[in-house]
């Protein structure tokens, strides 16, 4: 009897986040648009469904009738990811994650972000964890931007965190994914949802981050400051689309030399 | 008296709560989140919860961000 090699195709699992089963893998951030219409535009182009928000002190006096994010990106159709953008420690990030809470009527979802410096915007991880455990304890599922080393996302991911989310290059910068294999690593390793967040540039980057096997993929300079945000949304619909539907079908193996793709036999020369 | 109200400072009147000082800056009905003195201060407690002399106070709510 010869051995047949099983062909083992990835499962198809649906993104599950916080027990909630989403259709999209795109989650968008919500900075950098030129209003507020065109972020409500660019966000129904993409099809996301998780939608990140800052959270930052009210200008006081200045137009009381200016429209609020959250009455154009309601609370009632997306599920509105709070940040701790502009964090630099675990006691900024746990009490910007305390008001995101009160502010979202007792949502307890949130991405903990806290940076290192400004010039890489680098996650500092040894605040990252410390901010984490503070927030798991108490009762916050916590979606974690982070480095892409393999160690600290299972580090991560045992603390409790619900997914972990290693950049791919540096936030804002549209360099693409530069370490694909710690991405591939850490994807291989965790059971939580692995989503790639920064680093995003253009379509094909939101791909390879899907080939990779990443459960999806969070970005916002790529989509708000392309010359055309709402024409680049849907692009990037389409690319994590794509890219997860080639990661379920496998792809064929990388070999060195051609392989002819018309057949030899019955040629007439 | 004078309280600390998203780092600027503001005279209020002794008694004020945190649902007055809202009322006050034209923010009442809107969705934010208020903090005084580095603790959470829940929606059902603006009404009642007074403001003292010194009390650090921060309005937030959500804006654009990735």
């Amino acid at each position: 009897m010869t051995d047949t090699p099983e062909i083992l195709l990835p499962e198809d699992k649906p993104l599950e986040i916080a027990g909630r089963i989403y259709q999209s893998r795109l989650l968008v951030g919500t900075g950098k648009y030129r209003d507020l219409a065109e972020t409500g535009r660019a966000i129904e182009a993409s099809g996301a469904e998780i939608v990140t928000v800052a959270v930052r002190r009210t200008n006081l006096g200045q137009n009381p009738d200016e429209p609020n994010l959250l009455d154009v990106i309601s609370p009632d159709s997306f599920t509105i990811l709070p940040n701790t953008a502009g964090c630099y420690t675990a006691k900024d990030a746990v009490r910007t994650c305390k008001l995101a809470r009160e502010l979202l009527d007792g949502r307890d979802l949130v991405k903990l972000e806290v940076l290192g410096e400004h010039k890489t915007l680098y996650p500092n991880m040894p605040e990252t964890l410390a901010a984490a455990e503070a927030l798991i304890k108490d009762g916050f599922k916590v979606m974690v931007y982070c480095s892409d080393d393999p160690l600290l996302a299972t580090i991560l991911e045992e603390m409790g965190c619900i997914a972990v989310m290693p950049l791919g290059a540096p936030i804002g910068s549209g360099l693409g994914i530069q370490n694909r294999y710690n991405i591939r690593l850490i994807v291989e390793n965790a059971k939580v949802p692995v989503l790639v967040d920064a680093g995003v540039g253009t379509a094909s980057d939101a791909t390879i981050a899907m080939e990779l096997g990443c459960d999806g993929v969070l970005m916002n300079t790529a989509i708000a400051q392309a010359r055309n945000p709402i024409k680049m949304a849907n692009a990037m619909r389409l690319a994590i689309d794509a890219g997860r539907e080639a990661y379920l079908a496998g792809r064929m193996p990388k070999k060195l030399y051609a392989s002819a793709s018309s057949p030899l036999d019955g040629t007439f020369f | 008296m004078q309280v600390q109200v998203n780092g600027e400072a503001k005279v209020l009147t002794k008694g004020a709560t945190v649902s007055s000082l809202l009322e006050e800056m034209a923010l009442t009905g809107k969705r934010l989140a208020v903090e005084v003195n580095e603790d959470i201060v829940p929606r059902s407690q603006h009404v009642e919860f007074t403001l003292n002399d010194g009390d650090r106070v921060e309005v937030v709510h959500a804006i654009g961000g990735g």
